[in-house]
């Protein structure tokens, strides 16, 4: 339903840094539409990243983050080839995973 | 908090909680016992940044210089603000993010584990002018850093 999200993983050194464009709109619940109903409340609250298979980051989240987030992280000890793993939940239970490699 | 996941999962309704210990529990997120976390609620919907900080456990965080906190001095756009956040403390856990004037303060939190370093980038927004605040827990103790933020367009909505 969504878009799929955006990851950038590369090896600098012996440091991945991973970079992720999710695409969601983490409605605050204040803003209001053309006929002046507040939009109602939508914005992920967990994401994990995962490399090789392992949980590297978990965060939560929460509606001060701007639409369509973007995330950086660093990973020491991964590879180029490795797999990174990106996840989220929104409040309404919605969910998305994608996947990219470490160049 | 403690949360047994198998336990609560069948039981609990269709609620935010509810539904990510479900999926927990069937595996959706493959957890480290470590980290896993619900969403705070506590904290996140708290309206006032000691009430965040209570959330999270960081009442008594020390001011800390070896926290690198990167945000604009002033930012045009209030609904995209970059926020940098690099502990140098050793043995660091997690970082938490506050925008002190928001609605919400409490903006992120991040825990690490496998190898991943205390280095986060986020993109916030920022109603108005409002501190900054970077929260860092390292062998168990808070530490804090924070920095001011001049919003010429706010960017929490309306």
């Amino acid at each position: 339903m969504t878009d799929p999200m955006k990851i950038r993983a590369q090896m600098k050194g012996d440091v991945a840094e991973v970079r992720v464009l999710m695409s969601h709109p983490m409605e605050t619940g204040q803003r209001k539409d053309a006929a002046g109903n507040a939009v109602p409340v939508h914005f992920i609250q967990n994401i994990s990243i995962e490399v090789g298979g392992k949980v590297v980051v978990e965060g939560q989240t929460g509606t001060s983050v701007s639409r369509n987030p973007v995330f950086g992280f660093k990973v020491k000890g991964a590879k180029v080839g490795d797999k990174v793993a990106v996840n989220w939940i929104d409040n309404k239970g919605d969910k998305r995973t994608d996947e990219a490699s470490i160049t | 908090m403690e949360i047994n996941p198998t336990r609560r999962t069948v039981l609990r309704g269709a609620g935010r909680a509810g539904v990510l210990y479900t999926l927990i529990a069937t595996g959706v997120f493959k957890t480290t016992a470590a980290i896993a976390a619900a969403w705070n609620k506590t904290a996140f919907d708290s309206k006032d940044t000691i009430g965040a900080l209570k959330g999270i456990g960081a009442n008594a965080a020390a001011d800390s210089n070896d926290i690198i906190l990167k945000a604009p001095t002033i930012a045009e756009n209030g609904a995209v603000v970059p926020v940098d956040v690099v502990s140098n403390i050793p043995n660091t856990t997690s970082i938490s993010i506050l925008v002190e004037k928001n609605p919400f303060p409490l903006s992120a939190h991040f825990e690490f584990a496998n190898g991943a370093l205390p280095d986060v980038s986020v993109r916030l927004k920022f109603a108005q002018t409002s501190l900054v605040k970077a929260v860092v827990k390292a062998d168990g103790k808070f530490y804090t850093v924070q920095k001011e933020v001049k919003v010429t367009v706010g960017g929490c909505g309306g």
